[in-house]
């Protein structure tokens, strides 16, 4: 039998995508190496009685749209926003993050009166910017050098966008896409600590320090989501970030979508310049009229296709599209609530985000080490504990920790990470949260450390990009993943990418996968009456 | 030092607490600013009458205050605001509006000369990085001053004579003037001032005398009919004197996510403000460009027939082409009238065929409306007791 | 008060260059030098006694076409040494290697056929986009804003000249122009010595490192220049920069200019909407109706306009420029030549041992330190004009990268950077120490205060995607015209940059020359 689609990958957006084509009557299948599914969106119990989020660790970019067209709640999605967060000083203080627009301000004032006035502005400029970007991430990155009308009436589209605003706003727009987030900051604030802190976002899952330039637009990359309008906020899933891909799944099914976990794809087969299936580890063939690959684009091209069957040019293209992976995470199992001195008894910033890099400079400084092919040894930490606000992932009183890390090289000095590598590696994370935290050590039950090489072996994330590629403008918009097939195609008909490698890029977003499925409808002339538009931001 | 616990209390609380928490008998509170204050202590019929045929007393702590000081003070503030500053006498009180670059405005509030090369800028809203950046390049400090300072509005036909009644001379103080008194120890400041349109006063004392100065208030006002307010009688106090609010009846630059939305002194009818000969300020550029090609936007007040507060309400040209929007209105109890506010597109500036659209919601069915409106001249109500010197006794 | 049509402020390259445009049309032109000698960054100061002055600028790399034509340069004394200098990649065990002809046309040393080849299709498209770019300078930059005459035409034309590349070298373009020098070159090529060589010239005058993105586009910048016609040829005029900045000087004279040396500007004087003249620093009041100011757009709104005279936002703006120099200038009065295990002492010397070695000398100037082995350019005048030193001693002159803008002691850090310049430069020319009669090492703060560069940036203001085109000096003012009327922007913090060019100037002056009609 003969699939309209095989996708190669259970991956959320692989999932999406196969959601929104069995939704419009394909018979499709989906392939998954693993056992489990889910890619980097996932729940997995490591130790007994404990649910991990192992790979990404909240949500906030995932599309409504998406949730609200495939009937995610309905299948058992729910997402829990989550309060504040704080950054702790090497001084033994902290700066706290709150919801409450005041508590914030008086927070902020503590470190800065002047930080906490400028506050506003920033947060109006950023939303300003979040309003131009995101009506961009549902729609198909024009081709510049192309004339056909799809690419125009894109580019026209665009156009639209822009001619309605301001020179001033034009131009601060511009800027803000093109400028470290280092030297954005400095134009509002003053205190080292409350700079470092809106730093984060802008730094998490590339291989930048904060102090290169296009940083600033990772921030707006990560400030773009929302959890039920509430722009920039961000949540869990309950149950973890497999919720998301089992409710997918679920939706999938019920689609009637086929999904065979636990065999890889070995290759994609291709005839006369068309993808006519795939080959899977076991010898299995699965034919169908189209593959639509949820791996990054090296994996896809350099690992499953033949070179011949390629353009020289793509290929060139494809092995310098740039994956260097640069964080690692450490997912902690706890036989309690860890007593960071700093924080008041009880206070409510546990259930956020927490932070130990207090600076700019020590942000940077540990990119430098990455730059050097090494880990940093004062590592930046997004660490928070679910727990906190979802109980159903531990027994009652025992939390999980998931701490995301950067930076970590796809390799050491240029070797292959070693066992050794990563226990020194998780060992300057652990260290770093003792001295916040005195007692931690004592409340660890089991601890799982993820470098770059386990993202690879285990998620298929080549050199453990998180993003399936660096967000960087060279591989942005109509430049990804390669000039000239930002349009979810490649040059092997029928052979399609719907992973974050495509269009807007990585964070658990769906866009990707919905996008590709967009376009595999239309080129199929298949009405789009399944799925939504992008909201439109009024 | 902040209590690291500040979080536990997200609203603070002004200085005359206390009292107004005993009077809020609705426990009917609002956040302004940061601070709770009453948005109605028990009636609101009862509040706005007081307003205009007794006297009243409204917190105004949470309004924001700046101290500017400094040689440059005077240079600053002409550079920052519209009006002359430097022709503000001292002792002396403006209304003003400020600018961005591009002639959109900020916010508006009033300016109290102190001292030669000192001044006080109440508003709505915080400005401070707005007006440092301002500051740039002038010898001057720029200090927000809201918590240092304890500041009660007393308005009404009445408040005169609560004042004499309280042993304060203020016959002789004009509108937009201020005098200095001892007080309980310390000082008080009274400006003939308020946000009424109606006769009345701002007092303008520190922290530790609030309570104090409350009681010694309600204690003089007992026979004159003194009774504290809250925001909503204010409210429609504020809209029949044609007054307007930042964040309501413009949206301020420094919020205004969508362009389109930025609004010009010019095109909120306060062009009067502008004093286009007093060289630099921040805007003049662009209003000079904006004065020359005609405003895009007009701002009027309007008479709406029918009884029904037309708060939001559509404006449209013949019925049929919408070409504004109310942005206040009440039914005025002092005027015995519907009264409103609004954005209009500049060539309706003079009215002429407009109609409100109102819906009503009475026992869950939308009675709707498209209700005549009329331009007339602001404000709506304007008693002469507000401009008499010295003030008469009721 | 003495009265001219206009009032040029400065007399560096721009603003001679305006000058002579401006006075070769029949305005009264007044050229008012802070210095004692003019020529800007082409103008020199002594550092040691019986040793010719050293400018900032070594090499012409950019030298405006129009200007040199127009202001006939060869005739008021340019003559190039040499107009297409070679550049050896100095290797500390001696095996250099050597890049002939404009941006290494042919490469002698150690290099593997693939890396010839690499780079022979590299250098190709480096070329093209930069010269498919080129045009952009001399061009007033567009203004996102309608009804202000933006130059449609021309921009239509580089675009379709772009396009005309073909799809694939297009969308090439669109790919790299914001990405980074050291991926651009790890992508293609191998041998360390070229890509630190590479990289270096990338990297050169700009605050940014090999690996931060958006470094290629200042590059093709670099690239888009020509000497003497040569499109990214190197030139050294006879008797070095100094002679281009006095044959500019001696230009604009012949066309009529007025040039005052020692007469600082202090304030531009204004009635709030025009210009009416301006004030030296010693109370002198000048009238004019124009005054052109060539100095850096940082320097001109906050100093000489002054902040009350602005709109706060654009104060503000103007504050935010950012202006961090990280290029140091190295000068040694040599006893005798140095021997740089062999090199061709007349070419450009240039110590980068590889790309990571250019990072690893900005990653402390980051923070605010002096790098342990700071990379460099090198260029011994001397050797091309024995005349400028005594006989058979030799001057060398350096740029010695990256020096930390704003360092916390200042003076700590100039020796800090001075000894490991002269470590790395023992490493490769062994025994140099000891010729040394005078050394200056010029931080980029020392830089400031000679030649009046905020930040002692080379630009005027950082060459760097956000502060470039429509966006330079600042929004709405990218088309020279000042924010009050009369005054102009016409420096190297304009479009499109700095060098020893003329470009800003003379487009500010076609500018005004457009607006006049």
């Amino acid at each position: 039998m003969t699939y309209d689609a095989v996708i190669i990958g259970a991956g959320h957006n692989g999932l999406v995508a196969a959601c929104y084509l069995a939704r419009a009557g394909l018979r499709v299948c989906v392939v998954e190496k693993n056992d489990w599914i889910g890619g980097a969106a996932v729940s997995r119990e490591l130790y007994p009685g404990f649910t991990y989020s192992n790979c990404s660790y909240v949500c906030s970019l995932f599309r409504p749209e998406i949730m609200r067209d495939l009937e995610l709640p309905r299948h058992g999605l729910q997402i829990l926003p989550y309060e504040g967060g704080a950054m702790f000083t090497e001084t033994g203080g902290y700066l706290g993050m709150f919801r409450d627009h005041e508590a914030n301000r008086r927070e902020m004032a503590r470190h800065s009166p002047r930080d906490a006035e400028n506050y506003d502005r920033y947060l109006r400029d950023l939303m300003r910017h979040c309003r131009f970007i995101r009506p961009l991430l549902m729609r198909r990155p024009p081709d510049l050098a192309s004339f056909r009308p799809r690419d125009l009436s894109e580019l026209a589209w665009l156009g639209k966008q822009i001619s309605g605003m301001s020179e001033a706003a034009i131009c601060d727009m511009l800027r803000f896409w093109t400028i470290s987030i280092s030297d954005y900051l400095d134009e509002y604030f003053e205190n080292p600590v409350v700079k470092a802190y809106q730093a984060v976002g802008a730094i998490i899952g590339t291989a930048l320090g904060p102090m290169s330039p296009g940083t600033a637009y990772v921030l707006l990359h990560h400030a773009m989501g929302d959890v039920d309008g509430n722009v920039g906020a961000w949540g869990y899933a309950r149950g973890g970030m497999g919720a998301i891909t089992r409710a997918l799944a679920d939706s999938f099914r019920a689609s009637g979508g086929e999904l065979r976990a636990g065999v890889g794809v070995e290759r994609v087969l291709v005839r006369d310049g068309r993808a006519t299936g795939v080959v899977l580890a076991d010898g299995d063939e699965i034919r169908a009229s189209r593959v639509v690959s949820n791996m990054d684009v090296r994996r896809t091209f350099l690992g499953h296709v033949e070179a011949n069957d390629l353009p020289d040019g793509f290929l060139k293209r494809v092995r310098t599209f740039k994956t260097r992976g640069s964080s690692g995470k450490l997912n902690i199992a706890l036989d309690g609530l860890p007593r960071f001195t700093a924080l008041p008894e009880g206070a409510p910033m546990i259930r956020g985000d927490l932070h130990f890099t207090d600076s700019i400079e020590r942000m940077e400084l540990a990119y430098d080490d990455w730059k050097s092919g090494h880990f940093s040894r004062d590592p930046f930490q997004d660490m928070m504990i679910p727990t906190t606000i979802d109980p159903t992932m531990t027994p009652p009183g025992k939390h999980f920790m998931s701490s995301f890390v950067q930076y970590a090289p796809p390799k050491i000095a240029g070797k292959d990470w070693t066992h050794a590598d990563r226990d020194a590696f998780g060992e300057a994370c652990i260290a770093q949260i003792e001295r916040a935290a005195p007692g931690f050590r004592d409340l660890i039950l089991h601890v799982e450390v993820r470098t770059p090489r386990e993202l690879e072996a285990e998620v298929g994330l080549t050199e453990g990009n998180i993003f399936q590629g660096e967000l960087t403008f060279d591989q942005m918009f109509f430049n990804r993943p390669v000039p000239g097939y930002a349009d979810y195609r490649s040059p092997i008909r029928g052979l399609w990418l719907c992973g974050s490698s495509t269009h807007p890029g990585g964070g658990v977003m769906g866009a990707p996968g919905r996008n590709a499925a967009a376009e595999i409808l239309r080129d199929m002339k298949r009405p789009l009456d399944d799925m939504r538009d992008a909201y439109a931001v009024l | 030092m902040t209590d690291l616990r500040h979080y536990q209390t997200p609203l603070r609380q002004t200085p005359f607490h206390p009292r107004t928490s005993a009077a809020n008998r609705l426990h009917a509170w609002a956040p302004w600013a940061g601070y709770a204050t009453v948005q109605t202590y028990d009636d609101l019929a009862m509040e706005h009458s007081a307003i205009r045929n007794a006297a009243t007393l409204y917190d105004l702590c949470p309004m924001i205050k700046y101290r500017i000081e400094g040689t440059d003070a005077a240079a600053c503030l002409n550079r920052l605001t519209v009006r002359d500053a430097d022709r503000l006498a001292v002792g002396g009180v403006h209304y003003t509006v400020w600018c961005d670059d591009a002639g959109h405005l900020i916010d508006d509030g009033t300016l109290f000369r102190l001292a030669p090369d000192r001044y006080r800028l109440c508003c709505q809203e915080r400005h401070l990085p707005w007006l440092l950046d301002s500051a740039f390049g002038f010898d001057v400090r720029i200090t927000d001053e809201t918590g240092e300072i304890a500041a009660l509005a007393l308005q009404g036909p009445t408040s005169a004579v609560v004042l004499r009644a309280a042993g304060f001379d203020i016959d002789t103080l004009k509108p937009f003037r201020m005098a200095e008194f001892p007080f309980a120890g310390g000082h008080l400041t009274i400006s003939r001032t308020g946000f009424t349109g109606d006769l009345g006063y701002e007092l303008w004392t520190t922290p530790d005398l609030a309570l104090p100065l409350w009681d010694s208030l309600t204690d003089a006002g007992a026979l004159y009919g003194l009774r504290p307010v809250g925001s909503e009688a204010l409210n429609i106090a504020r809209l029949e004197a044609g007054f307007i609010i930042a964040g309501q009846d413009f949206t301020p630059a420094p919020h205004c996510l969508r362009e389109d939305r930025l609004r010009s002194p010019l095109e909120m009818g306060l062009g009067w403000l502008i004093d286009w000969d007093k060289g630099q300020f921040t805007g003049r550029r662009a209003l000079l460009r904006q004065r020359e090609r005609g405003p895009h936007w007009a701002f009027v007040g309007l008479e709406i027939e029918g009884n029904v507060a037309a708060e939001g309400a559509i404006l449209y040209h013949n019925r049929k082409t919408e070409i504004g929007v109310i942005t206040g209105a009440c039914w005025s109890p002092t005027l015995k009238t519907s009264i409103a506010l609004a954005q209009v597109k500049a060539r309706h500036a003079k009215g002429g065929n407009l109609w409100a659209e109102i819906y009503a919601l009475r026992e869950l069915h939308y009675a709707r409306m498209m209700m005549p409106a009329r331009v007339v001249a602001r404000p709506f109500f304007n008693p002469t007791r507000k401009r008499q010197t010295p003030p008469g006794k009721l | 008060m003495p009265s001219f049509d206009t009032i040029v402020i400065g007399a560096g390259p721009n603003g001679l260059a305006a000058a002579h445009r401006l006075a070769s049309r029949g305005d009264r032109v007044l050229v008012l030098e802070r210095g004692t000698t003019p020529g800007g960054g082409a103008a020199g100061a002594e550092f040691a006694p019986g040793f010719a002055a050293m400018p900032l600028a070594h090499l012409s790399y950019n030298l405006d076409a129009r200007v040199a034509r127009t202001m006939d340069l060869p005739r008021h004394g340019l003559r190039w040494a040499n107009a297409n200098l070679a550049t050896t990649a100095l290797s500390a065990t001696g095996a250099h290697l050597r890049l002939e002809g404009p941006l290494g046309l042919t490469l002698t040393g150690e290099v593997s056929d693939r890396d010839r080849a690499a780079w022979a299709g590299l250098r190709a498209r480096l070329l093209r986009f930069a010269g498919v770019l080129a045009p952009l300078r001399g061009m007033t930059p567009p203004r996102l804003a309608k009804g202000v005459g933006n130059p449609m035409g021309q921009l239509a034309k580089i675009a379709l000249r772009a396009r005309m590349m073909g799809a694939d070298e297009f969308r090439e373009l669109g790919r790299i122009f914001l990405t980074n020098v050291h991926d651009l070159l790890d992508d293609e090529l191998e041998t360390p010595l070229l890509k630190g060589a590479l990289a270096l010239d990338a990297t050169l005058g700009i605050w940014l490192g090999p690996r931060s993105p958006n470094s290629v586009l200042p590059w093709l910048d670099r690239l888009a220049g020509a000497t003497d016609g040569a499109q990214a040829a190197l030139g050294l005029p006879m008797g070095g920069m100094a002679t281009l900045g006095a044959a500019m000087a001696r230009a604009a004279e012949a066309a009529g200019a007025t040039i005052r040396c020692n007469a600082a500007v202090a304030q531009i004087l204004t009635d709030g909407d025009t210009v009416q003249g301006l004030r030296l620093a010693d109370g002198e009041e000048l009238s004019a109706a124009r005054i052109v100011s060539s100095l850096a757009p940082k320097t001109t709104l906050l100093s000489l306009v002054g902040a009350r005279h602005l709109d706060a936002g654009q104060t503000t703006r103007a504050r935010h420029l950012k202006t961090r120099g990280g290029a140091a200038k190295l000068h040694l009065a040599l006893s005798a030549a140095p021997d740089f295990r062999g090199a061709a002492l007349g070419d450009r010397l240039v110590i980068a041992g590889s790309e990571h070695a250019v990072e690893r000398a900005f990653n402390p100037a980051k923070y605010g330190r002096t790098p342990q082995a700071p990379v460099m350019e090198i260029v011994i005048p001397t050797v091309h004009d024995p005349t400028l030193a005594p006989a058979g001693q030799h001057i060398l002159s350096a740029i010695v990268q990256y020096a930390p803008p704003a360092p916390a002691d200042p003076d700590a850090a100039r020796t800090a950077m001075l000894d490991a310049s002269l470590r790395v430069l023992e490493d490769h020319a062994p025994g140099i120490g000891a010729l040394i009669l005078k050394a200056e090492m010029l931080m980029p703060h020392d830089i400031e205060t000679r030649w009046g560069l905020p930040g002692g940036n080379w630009h005027a203001g950082e060459l760097s995607v956000e502060q470039m085109l429509f966006l330079r000096p600042l929004p709405g003012l990218s088309q020279y015209q000042g924010p009050i009327k009369g005054l102009w922007l016409a420096s190297a913090g304009c479009h499109p940059g700095g060098g020893v060019s003329g470009t800003a100037g003379w487009n500010a002056a076609l500018a005004m020359e457009r607006a006049g009609k």
